[in-house]
């Protein structure tokens, strides 16, 4: 399989992020950078309860993001409180076909997909398992670079906000499931740097030992 | 990280250490997070549950302009609730609405909670639910004053008039036709309006319209028990014998329709009535405040004249103020006397002709009543028929009294009692005009031609005779005054000839003036040598003394 490797916690050897500095590790203790201070650790502390932690709020907070009106509108017409999906089912039966997916994807697949495949990260690394170590590194990298589009539709609402604003024709706001939303995305953000992936071959070190 | 390459493993002293800090080991922070938004989480999860109200479903008989999910259920123009759901019921005949209400909003529903669907609605002059055009229907509630735990309403197609939330007080109104009236149509109190139909129904055995109208609060309080009602609906055209009479009560019920209603102004004010109390609900105005007269004495009069003019409702009139009305007009032919009669019965009103001071006095009883009559009739009281229009040549009855009619008397035995009567005052002028023609026929005509006649000839005659005159002048007397005339004309040529200058006579004149004048200066000489020689006349005269 893979050949054989030598990490540097094995060796008790630390790499400093700030500098790049290698140094001793000292056990039960909090090291520091010799040189220039920073924090030093062999794998990122509590990796996996903070993972798991935001995590959770995540989940929760997906429910309400989901539920609760994303953006209210209010015109001389009529007065709409909007869910994202009451908007995605609303693009789609209005034609546009490709919005509509397009805000499906950012808006509810993205996230929910982020938060699965954090989930299984997290779940693998507790379980110290080898299985396709390759492929859950490349679906943490891949969760690392989503993250910042997820907030696609935050984006949208804002937008609107900003340009839709004739007092007394027309008004958007956002609503209270816009800032669940935004909090799910910020989350999940913080959930994956949050994630060590070292995590996910160190399983193989300790059964080569 | 890891590097894939065999590079031996550095050397320890080459690696410096990393400083030693002391552990800390306090539970993770971290954790503060999942719970804080488990925490919020939950709180609008109860939250939402909390304000959760009560799901009702709602029947109605189409589901026009419902939309689930955007339809909302209004109170007072409040959301108090959303349409969730709108199905068709079992039986395929209506829809079936599903509706999830506010919090705390039980207390509106029960046995006599109504809802009914706001559309643009135009109705008794009043235009509705504008606002819905914009914005989509909603659902309009008029909740129950006492709740109870019904959650299965049917609903109405139409909204109601009235709610239950608004005071005032509900009359029943029986009337014969539904004139302009729908539901909606305004009630006047003295052109004000204070109400409003709210239903009306045929009656089962077809024979009338039972109208439901309510009346605001405080306005309710002016329908008493002797209030009237009537309907107001456009313009009342009426050609009687007071001329053409156009009724209107205002321009909006001209347009829609109206009731009106009043008690009689001539009476006392009456108790309010109570809510659901019956009314009649008369033609016109006049019909009811007609009404109010329940006392009735019926009479018979005798006309022997033609009673073409006169219809059933005309006025019975005394002195202009109208105290009865004509009830029947008959034909009869009575065996003793050997007439054909024309039997009129009219309706008094004795209250009419009840003094206004005398109020409260006590009602005369019948037997007073009659020696009343008595005595008028006495005094002169007659029935006559009068044209009351010259245009249309509609007759009223006129009682008054009637000074040099000769004598009557009310006969009682018969019922209703007669009044007597005299002949109408087209009548009497047709009797006028024909005493007249008779004193023409009577005029000796012929004789009085005659001597016209004669008269003339004389006249002829005289003429005549100056005719003769004048032409006797012309014939004898001209001729001698030219001749006359040219004499004259002679005569004084010859003067002019005469006194002209180169006239003999003129010459002559002159002679003789010029010896006259010479005359007279021989005389003056003497006269002078006179008067310085007095004494010539005694000496004669002195010769020269040379």
């Amino acid at each position: 399989m893979t050949p054989r490797a030598v990490s540097a916690a094995d060796e008790g050897l630390l790499n400093c992020h700030s500098c790049g500095l290698l140094s001793k590790n000292v056990p039960n203790a909090h090291d520091r950078c010799p040189r220039c201070g920073a924090h030093l650790h062999l794998r990122k502390p509590d990796s996996l309860a903070r993972t798991w932690a935001l995590l959770i709020a995540a989940f929760l907070l997906y429910i309400p993001a989901n539920i609760l009106p994303v953006m209210h509108t209010a015109s001389i017409i009529y007065e709409e409180d909007d869910t994202i999906m009451s908007g995605v089912v609303y693009l789609w039966t209005s034609g546009s076909w490709p919005l509509a997916i397009l805000v499906f994807c950012a808006s509810v697949t993205v996230p929910l997909a982020k938060l699965i495949a954090l989930s299984v990260l997290a779940w693998t690394a507790q379980h110290k398992s080898t299985w396709r170590q390759q492929e859950r590194t490349r679906l943490y990298r891949l969760v690392e670079f989503v993250g910042r589009w997820s907030m696609l539709d935050i984006f949208v609402v804002t937008l609107m906000v900003g340009l839709v604003h004739f007092q007394s024709l027309a008004t958007i706001s956002a609503g209270p499931g816009a800032v669940a939303f935004a909090a799910v995305v910020v989350l999940t953000m913080f959930a994956a740097m949050s994630f060590d992936p070292r995590l996910i071959w160190d399983p193989e070190q300790k059964q080569d030992d | 990280m890891t590097d894939q390459t065999h590079t031996p493993a550095p050397q320890d002293e080459d690696i410096p250490s990393a400083k030693a800090l002391p552990k800390r080991r306090l539970p993770s922070l971290i954790w503060l997070i999942p719970i804080v938004a488990a925490l919020a989480g939950g709180w609008i999860a109860v939250h939402a549950i909390m304000q959760r109200g009560p799901t009702i479903t709602i029947r109605f008989d189409t589901a026009e302009g419902i939309e689930a999910g955007k339809t909302k259920i209004k109170y007072k123009d409040v959301d108090i609730g959303n349409v969730t759901g709108v199905v068709l019921t079992e039986d395929r005949q209506h829809i079936k609405v599903t509706a999830q209400l506010a919090h705390a909003t039980d207390d509106l529903l029960g046995d006599k909670t109504q809802f009914w669907v706001v559309r643009p609605r135009v109705a008794g002059g009043t235009v509705s639910g504008l606002s819905t055009l914009l914005s989509g229907a909603f659902i309009g509630i008029d909740p129950a004053r006492k709740a109870t735990d019904k959650r299965d309403f049917v609903g109405l197609e139409q909204a109601p008039i009235v709610t239950t939330r608004q005071a005032g007080r509900e009359f029943v109104l029986k009337a014969q036709d539904m004139g302009s009236i729908d539901v909606g149509t305004p009630l006047f109190f003295r052109r004000v309006q204070v109400g409003e139909v709210s239903a009306y129904t045929l009656d089962k055995d077809g024979k009338g319209i039972t109208v439901k109208a309510f009346v605001h609060a405080p306005y309710d309080q002016y329908v008493t028990s002797n209030t009237r009602f009537w309907h107001a609906s456009g313009v009342d055209v009426s050609l009687d014998a007071n001329g053409l009479r156009i009724e209107t009560q205002s321009l909006a019920s001209i347009a829609i329709g109206g009731i009106a209603f009043q008690a009689p102004p001539d009476q006392p004010v009456a108790e309010p009535a109570a809510a659901d109390t019956q009314f009649t609900l008369a033609a016109d105005r006049n019909s009811a405040m007609k009404e109010a007269d329940r006392e009735r004495a019926p009479f018979v009069l005798y006309f022997r004249e033609s009673l073409r003019g006169l219809s059933v409702g005309a006025p019975v009139d005394f002195r202009g103020i109208t105290i009865g009305e004509v009830k029947a007009i008959n034909f009869e032919f009575s065996k003793e006397k050997r007439e054909i009669l024309m039997p009129v019965t009219i309706d008094l009103y004795p209250d009419r002709l009840r003094g206004r001071m005398r109020q409260d006095q006590p009602i005369h009883t019948p037997a007073e009543n009659v020696r009343i009559l008595n005595a008028m009739v006495a005094h002169g009281l007659r029935a006559q028929l009068r044209t009351g229009n010259l245009i249309t040549g509609q007759l009223y009855i006129a009682l008054d009294f009637m000074p040099g009619a000769s004598k009557a008397d009310i006969d009682w035995k018969q019922f209703p009692p007669s009044l007597p009567s005299v002949a109408g005052s087209l009548t009497q002028l047709q009797d006028t005009a024909l005493s007249i023609a008779k004193k023409l026929d009577a005029l000796p005509i012929e004789s009085i031609g005659k001597n016209a006649d004669q008269a003339m000839r004389n006249a002829n005659k005289v003429l005549d005779n100056a005719d003769q005159l004048v032409s006797r002048l012309k014939n004898e007397v001209t001729p001698e005054a030219q001749t006359t005339l040219k004499a004259a004309q002679d005569a004084i040529n010859q003067a002019k000839q005469t006194l002209s200058p180169d006239a003999p006579v003129q010459q002559n004149m002159n002679d003789t003036l010029q010896e006259v004048s010479k005359a007279a200066q021989a005389f003056r000489d003497l006269s002078d040598y006179l008067s310085r020689h007095p004494d010539a006349l005694l000496r004669g005269q002195k010769e020269d003394a040379k």
